[in-house]
């Protein structure tokens, strides 16, 4: 039986990479008495697999993990033991059940969404309206965004607005705080802190990555309809 | 959430921020309210290392079962944050609550290796508190040493108020009642100190005074006050399935060098090899009840939510009910996908078939400790394994299907010769020749074998506490003895030779049989920038070398000098239990080549009967 995991990591938690959560996770399953399912072969390991790694200082309210299961108890049930087994700052907050032939979390995703927070000393000389009408100018105006990026092989060129699906910007305590949906996944991962370089490059400023708390919100799949589907919308809850 | 000492700036800057964070699954949260006494643990080492030591685990859970004492933990910063942490002058913070450990009642090391003596000057830098006991005031930190490395704390003694010989399951509570006591009656430093004293086990430093014969040996150790003991005397566990074990132990985020449950089936080791002082200090050997073992895999998988577990102990082969215990933990727990991990097995037909049961054998290697290449020379050193038997472990091994093998062996033993070096490759070649016996096409291409050697440092409490050590070049002259005879070998193809550095024995031998004329070198050396000495990336002999020239001290006479029975070493004041009429005893075996039954075969009366407990009371109610 496919299970879909999603929760969510903040405080401290932020800086335990993507590896190290996957071997906090193998853990906790079994700390939760989860009945777990484990490959064949001579050193058996769980069948896991996470969506879509989260780097290392970034927080999220939308993290997704996929298991299998032997059997399970209901969704309620099995939230409230994986939270027993969880330290300060992951929680899980859904346990679905997917369609049997479900694809991987980690196969379908296609976007995410992000707020950069900007803590103090990110303050810009524009005014928001300012910082808007600019924001506008760079992503609404121009028709491509060719950024270079580094790669394991040296650079590439690519262009930054096809994998752009929302940006805008407003304030809080007058900082600046950035929305971002991006293109996610193994193809064309954008990081959004690249979007921000880039945008800070056409502002004339350096982006310091910082001064900023990235958060990411939510992970998607493509919909039928050319939209996104929250990966935490597909499947049942077990009652 | 708790607020943490490093900013998030400095986090992403430096190499595994999880080392600095606590926050790990079972860590203890207290309010600071409720407690009366703070103790910061240390492991002066790396967080990786240090998480994985069974001792800290051990004494983490026992303090903090104490509702009035905080147990939190500090590890060595690596050097990059090291490096920031002195340039921003950021005070060492525990993980637990994150304060500066200068705020603490106790500052607590663990002494596991003499390589880490400076990291233990790190610590005590980084936190702001003072080197030297003597110029500690009132609010700072009682610093209290303990592990295998304060059975001879002379060389550290400057540095730690108090020291802590033996176990540590005994005698904290008396200390932590004592200084609660003390804390709220208002005496001073000194005065818990004196107190402090007479407690079993606790050694003072600055309560005693050394003087030097104007040949450097010592001339008169002991108390400068009345009322000060003159013998401290080592504690142990006399019940150790009874004792306190954690049940929860602490589970790091990133990967430590032990990821698994570990299990401690016994404590002490009934062989009595000459050079190893664990065999020595741990006496008596004390086993575990099995149904109490049983019980805490069960708890510690539950607890932990490990895929592994493995044994803890000097040699498991020796434990009484090992095939029980095994076949329990493959039956109860192999189907839930645990891996058990069987260290320090003696090869023989039950280890490998229980090996076959747990591991890949095409991809796992059998390791043999021979210690010494010559039946002489094991002969010597009370290793009592034989030729045969490691032909024969061998050759089955082989049978069923293995092909690595991996050899560890000392040079520079006492009475070594060059035919003892050489009889390490021709041992080598035996092995290797054993496999080749196998026909053809039952084999899986050669065999790998492979010979690793380290140089033998005395350690006090052995029987080898006495012997002179080598130089350097020595060192590595013999080395190069196995590695061309090695090369002479028919089978060199299928044999592989590595070799320690010579550098750090020969400080480790220093370091290890010092006295406290080598605790200013020590500051030299931190000072000159030393830390992660045990670490070969950051070891750098020049500064070692220079620091001991400054301070004028010999290396010779620490290290290549024999000591006579009659001298007083500096560790003499410690009663370990293993008495020196027994040490003594077994160095005039070792010369002879004679080897001492195990204790389970013959009591050979060392001392350790005195503990009232562990194999020098097996069978006694049975008769």
């Amino acid at each position: 039986m496919k299970i879909r995991i999603k929760f969510k990591k903040y405080g401290v938690m932020k800086f335990i990479g993507h590896l190290d959560m996957m071997r906090y996770f193998q853990k906790a399953v079994r700390r939760a008495g989860i009945d777990i399912a484990y490959s064949e072969g001579f050193s058996p390991h769980q069948v896991m697999s996470f969506a879509a790694p989260l780097g290392v200082g970034v927080t999220s309210d939308g993290e997704y993990l996929d298991i299998e299961v032997k059997t399970t108890k209901s969704s309620a049930e099995s939230i409230s033991a994986l939270n027993s087994a969880m330290v300060e700052g992951v929680e899980v907050v859904s346990y679905i059940k997917l369609e049997d032939h479900a694809k991987t979390a980690m196969s379908v995703v296609a976007a995410a969404d992000y707020y950069l927070y900007g803590k103090s000393g990110s303050e810009l000389t524009l005014t928001l309206s300012e910082l808007q009408a600019k924001l506008r100018e760079f992503y609404e105006e121009q028709a491509e965004i060719p950024i270079t990026k580094k790669t394991k092989k040296g650079e590439k060129t690519m262009d930054l607005k096809r994998l752009i699906y929302e940006f805008s910007v407003s304030e809080q305590d007058r900082l600046p705080v950035f929305f971002l949906k991006v293109c996610t996944g193994s193809t064309d991962n954008v990081k959004p802190q690249l979007v921000l370089e880039a945008f800070y490059k056409f502002l004339g400023f350096t982006f310091e990555e910082a001064l900023f708390q990235i958060h990411r919100l939510e992970v998607y799949a493509a919909d039928e309809n050319g939209g996104f589907r929250p990966l935490g919308e597909m499947g049942e809850e077990i009652e | 959430m708790i607020q943490l000492a490093l900013s998030d700036e400095i986090l992403m800057a430096v190499d595994k921020p999880a080392r600095y964070i606590g926050n790990e699954w079972n860590m203890v949260k207290k309010d600071l309210n409720d407690v009366d006494i703070r103790f910061v643990l240390c492991f002066p080492d790396v967080y990786e290392i240090g998480m994985s030591h069974l001792g800290i685990q051990i004494l983490y859970d026992m303090f903090n079962k104490r509702g009035d004492v905080y147990c939190e933990r500090v590890y060595s910063p690596w050097p990059d944050l090291h490096k920031i942490m002195k340039e921003k002058r950021i005070p060492l913070f525990s993980l637990e609550t994150q304060q500066p450990v200068k705020t603490a009642d106790f500052l607590g090391i663990t002494i596991q290796y003499e390589m880490c003596y400076t990291n233990i000057l790190q610590i005590l830098d980084l936190s702001d508190i003072p080197f030297f006991a003597k110029e500690r005031a009132q609010g700072d930190p009682i610093v209290i040493g303990g592990g295998p490395c304060v059975y001879n704390p002379e060389p550290l003694a400057d540095f730690f108020d108090l020291f802590y010989i033996g176990e540590g399951e005994t005698s904290y509570d008396a200390l932590f009642d004592l200084y609660k006591e003390m804390k709220a009656e208002g005496r001073s430093r000194d005065e818990f100190l004196f107190a402090a004293a007479k407690i079993p086990g606790i050694y003072v430093p600055s309560l005693y005074k050394t003087d030097y014969k104007e040949d450097g040996t010592i001339a008169s150790f002991g108390p400068v006050r009345e009322g000060v003991p003159v013998k401290i005397k080592k504690q142990v566990v006399t019940d150790l399935s009874g004792s306190v074990y954690p049940t929860k132990p602490l589970v790091p985020f990133i990967k430590a060098t032990q990821d698994r449950v570990v299990l401690e089936i016994q404590r002490g080791c009934i062989r009595g090899c000459r050079f190893c002082q664990a065999g020595m200090i741990y006496r008596p050997n004390r086993e575990k009840n099995i149904e109490v073992l049983k019980a805490y895999a069960s708890e510690m998988l539950k607890n932990t939510g490990h895929e592994e577990i493995s044994l803890s102990s000097l040699s498991s082969s020796d434990y009484t009910d090992l095939k029980e215990l095994v076949s329990f933990l493959i039956d109860h727990f192999k189907k839930d996908g645990v891996n058990i991990s069987l260290p320090s097995l003696r090869i023989d037909a039950f280890s490998l078939d229980v090996m076959s049961k747990v591991q890949d054998i095409r991809k796992s290697s059998l390791t043999f400790a021979p210690e010494a290449g010559s039946q002489r020379m094991r002969d010597v050193i009370n290793k009592g394994l034989t030729e045969e038997v490691i032909l024969d472990g061998a050759g089955l091994a082989f049978e069923g299907g293995w092909q690595k093998v991996k050899l560890y062996f000392m040079l520079g033993l006492p009475t070594e010769t060059t035919e003892d070096m050489q009889a390490i490759a021709e041992l080598a070649n035996k092995i290797a020749v054993r496999y080749y016996e196998i026909p053809k096409e039952r084999r899986n291409g050669k065999c790998q074998i492979t010979i690793s050697t380290s140089f033998f440092v005395p350690k006090p409490f052995t029987p080898f506490q006495w012997a002179g050590m080598y130089d350097r070049d020595s060192y590595l002259a013999r080395a190069k003895v196995v590695n061309d005879a090695v090369k002479a070998q028919l089978n060199r193809k299928s044999i592989k030779y590595n070799w320690h550095e010579a550098d750090v024995t020969v400080l480790e031998g220093i370091l290890a049989r010092g006295d406290r004329r080598i605790g200013q070198a020590l500051l030299r050396v931190y000072e000159k920038g030393g830390i992660f000495d045990s670490w070969t990336e950051f070891f750098d002999r020049e500064r070692w070398l220079e620091a001991f020239e400054e301070c004028g001290i010999d290396l010779d006479f620490y290290t290549t000098r024999a000591r006579s029975f009659d001298e007083i070493l500096p560790w003499d004041f410690i009663d370990a239990g293993v008495s020196k009429a027994f040490l003594i005893r077994e160095w005039e075996r070792a010369m002879e080549a004679k080897v001492t039954p195990n204790c389970r075969i013959k009591c050979s009366a060392c001392g350790g009967m005195q503990y009232k407990g562990g194999v020098c009371y097996e069978n006694k109610n049975k008769i």
